[in-house]
């Protein structure tokens, strides 16, 4: 049994779609319509695995780690939490279950509470979980991990405006990291930050991941930082994956042309080298996800795109061993 | 050639609660008529705050411009009236803001936010306003554009409604964009059809281009020179080639240091710029990047280091030890 449980994948998604309704109309509400938010994504993470999940806005790739973290209740699909399917828990279960997964959001000005001591924001989930036997061994827990997270316990006692906003965002990790959880879903969790404070929280996250073995589902636009972090990276476009591949192969053998377009359209910091390269920004805009084009929803925009394109919707396709693409015109 | 731009020794401060933030410590900068230059920072390096100084668009109170020149065409634009500087902003300086959402009237048509300055600053009757606004809307890449005149900013993407904040810039053919962040709100490639737009379209219409940015990548991809700001003031200034393949203030190499690259292997860790921005209520008299510098020595808690001179022609660097590290950072 203990083999079989090794070997399982610590979550599975299967077919998660989340359709938001749109409804008009005061008196007599109708719905004329959905938001395909998420459409059909399948992905599964292992153990001590991070899964950089890119794309741009209306992706999808948030309202997927939403469905996850069970702030979103998924219109169809399983998500199968260390064997157990997430959505068909009782609620007692679910609460025990929520522990081992938490979430770092991306702007630590709005996520942490303005009226709250930082020891109170990181000590009141150990509160609400009965972690800590008293008032006195929460505080020690608090400086603990705040010490932990690369600050001075004693800004235990200050408010969050007192403080900068790579020093908020730690405060964030360090409530995260409050409830011992084993999977954390980072949401643009480095993004709203300079780039000097940048690189110090995300060689933080990769210090947590080794101390306590933690599982990332790390959720960016930036690619660069997403090929720094992540083992397997998956791109989202309206809402579904197009690629799916470890990290050096995505990067080095990008084979979906929106993959390709996205990587092109990241500026090297190297004059000489962008002198050099010549470069045509994708056409067109990223479609309405209320009504996305048929077939694949990329080909308006793609190169490759041929008659094809528009009928069928590509499946997600197995090129190279553990390489993933969504496209009938690549091989 | 003279300088279409020379800001000379700017001073801007803000009376905030926590104290005087100087927020533009004494700036000097040029721009050449046609140029594209960039500055660059991070969030409280006064960045921002030196452009809209340029544009005299400072809330006064708590901000003033205390100290300083800015040259434009020959012109100190500090000296002129209200009425004066509104004629420079509409028709010789175009202005391109972060997010084109709030910057545009949400209850304007964008043809009535078009046309408006022409007629205003050109004194255009309506139907050669319409016209010209139909001309720039293509010049601008948006399809259909007789329909999207009428249509109101809320009906439009966050790309096309930068695009429309850039026609809106070029309208009175201005000798000057000043663009803040133009792109940081948008999608990777929905910004690199944008700064395509703008770069493309600049150099066609030979207008000067000032892109203020965080993006070190946008940077190097877009200008020809660079000013690298830090806590109100240029640390570093030079030919773009120059200041990222030679830097010469140990901000800078910190920076470009501190970013994940695609064009490099991977690390197997980032090298970060170590402690805190500057509180700038708490400045003292040495150099504002020292408690964060491993070149720091005595003599940089004594005094601010001045720009000069480092590495080629046109280089300058704010750092008492700019020669050495030019050495060094080649020896390494």
């Amino acid at each position: 049994m203990t083999g079989i449980a090794a070997d399982r994948p610590l979550l599975e998604v299967r077919g998660l779609r989340m359709h938001f309704p749109i409804s008009e109309g005061i008196l007599m509400r109708r719905q004329i319509g959905e938001v395909k938010a998420v459409d059909g994504v399948d992905f599964s993470l292992r153990r001590g695995e991070t899964l950089g999940l890119v794309g741009e806005s209306g992706c999808g790739k948030t309202t997927t780690g939403r469905c996850i973290l069970q702030l979103e209740r998924p219109t169809a699909g399983e998500i199968i939490y260390d064997g157990v399917d997430i959505n068909s828990l009782p609620r007692r279960d679910m609460l025990a279950l929520r522990r081992r997964i938490q979430v770092i959001f991306q702007d630590p000005y709005s996520s942490l509470n303005p009226r709250m001591k930082v020891g109170d924001i990181i000590g009141e989930p150990i509160m609400v979980h009965g972690l800590a036997a008293d008032a006195t061994r929460r505080a020690a827990r608090v400086r603990e991990l705040l010490s932990v997270c690369g600050l001075d316990p004693n800004f235990a006692d200050r408010y969050p405006h007192e403080m900068s906003g790579g020093q908020r965002q730690r405060v964030g990790i360090a409530r995260a990291l409050a409830l011992e959880p084993e999977f954390i879903v980072c949401d643009e969790a480095v993004s709203a930050l300079d780039v000097s404070i940048q690189a110090q929280v995300i060689n933080l996250l990769e210090d947590l991941r080794e101390r306590f073995g933690l599982t990332y589902l790390f959720i960016a636009h930036d690619l660069s930082v997403v090929r720094h972090l992540c083992q397997r990276v998956a791109v989202m476009y309206l809402g579904r994956i197009v690629e799916l591949a470890e990290c050096d192969e995505l990067f080095d053998n990008p084979l979906h042309p929106y993959t390709r377009a996205l990587l092109g359209a990241v500026p090297i910091p190297d004059p000489t080298i962008e002198a050099g390269r010549v470069f045509q920004p994708v056409r067109g805009e990223v479609p309405s996800p209320i009504n996305p084009p048929s077939g694949c929803v990329f080909h308006p925009r793609c190169v490759l795109a041929v008659e094809s394109c528009k009928q069928a919707r590509p499946e997600l396709r197995e090129l190279k061993p553990g390489h993933w693409v969504a496209c009938t015109q690549v091989s | 050639m003279s300088a279409l731009l020379d800001v000379r020794n700017l001073h801007t401060e803000f009376r905030t609660g926590a104290g005087l933030v100087r927020a533009v410590d004494g700036v000097s900068y040029t721009v050449d008529p046609g140029e594209t230059v960039a500055i660059v920072g991070e969030s409280g390096s006064g960045k921002s705050v030196g452009a809209m100084s340029i544009l005299r668009l400072i809330p006064d109170p708590p901000g003033r411009i205390t100290e300083g020149q800015i040259l434009f065409g020959g012109r100190d634009l500090l000296g002129l009236s209200p009425e004066e500087m509104r004629a420079v902003r509409g028709s010789e300086i175009g202005m391109v803001f972060q997010e084109p959402m709030t910057s545009l009237n949400p209850v304007l048509t964008i043809g009535r936010q078009m046309t408006e300055t022409l007629q205003q600053h050109r004194g255009a009757d309506r139907a050669t306003a319409d016209r010209r606004a139909v001309e720039l809307l293509s010049l601008v890449g948006i399809s259909d554009p007789e329909r999207r005149l009428r249509q109101y900013p809320h009906q439009l993407s966050g790309g096309m409604r930068q695009r429309i904040m850039i026609a809106i810039a070029l309208t009175c053919e201005p000798k000057l964009i000043i663009a803040d962040e133009p792109t940081t709100a948008l999608d990777v490639t929905i910004q690199a059809q944008i700064l395509e737009l703008m770069t493309g379209l600049t150099r066609r219409l030979n207008v000067a281009l000032i892109i203020i940015t965080h993006n070190l990548g946008v940077v190097a991809r877009y200008a020809k020179r660079v000013n690298v700001m830090y806590a109100g003031r240029i640390v570093e200034s030079g030919p773009a080639a120059d200041v990222y393949h030679d830097p010469r203030h140990p901000y800078t190499i910190a920076l470009l240091r501190s970013v994940p690259r695609l064009d490099r292997p991977r690390q197997a860790r980032l090298d970060p710029v170590e402690g805190q921005p500057p509180d700038l209520t708490r400045l003292d008299r040495g150099c504002a990047f020292r408690p964060r510098c491993r070149f720091a020595i005595a003599a940089c808690a004594e005094a601010r280091p001045p720009l000069e001179a480092a590495g080629a022609a046109g280089h300058l660097s704010a750092c008492f030890r700019r020669d050495e590290l030019g050495a060094a950072q080649a020896a390494a």
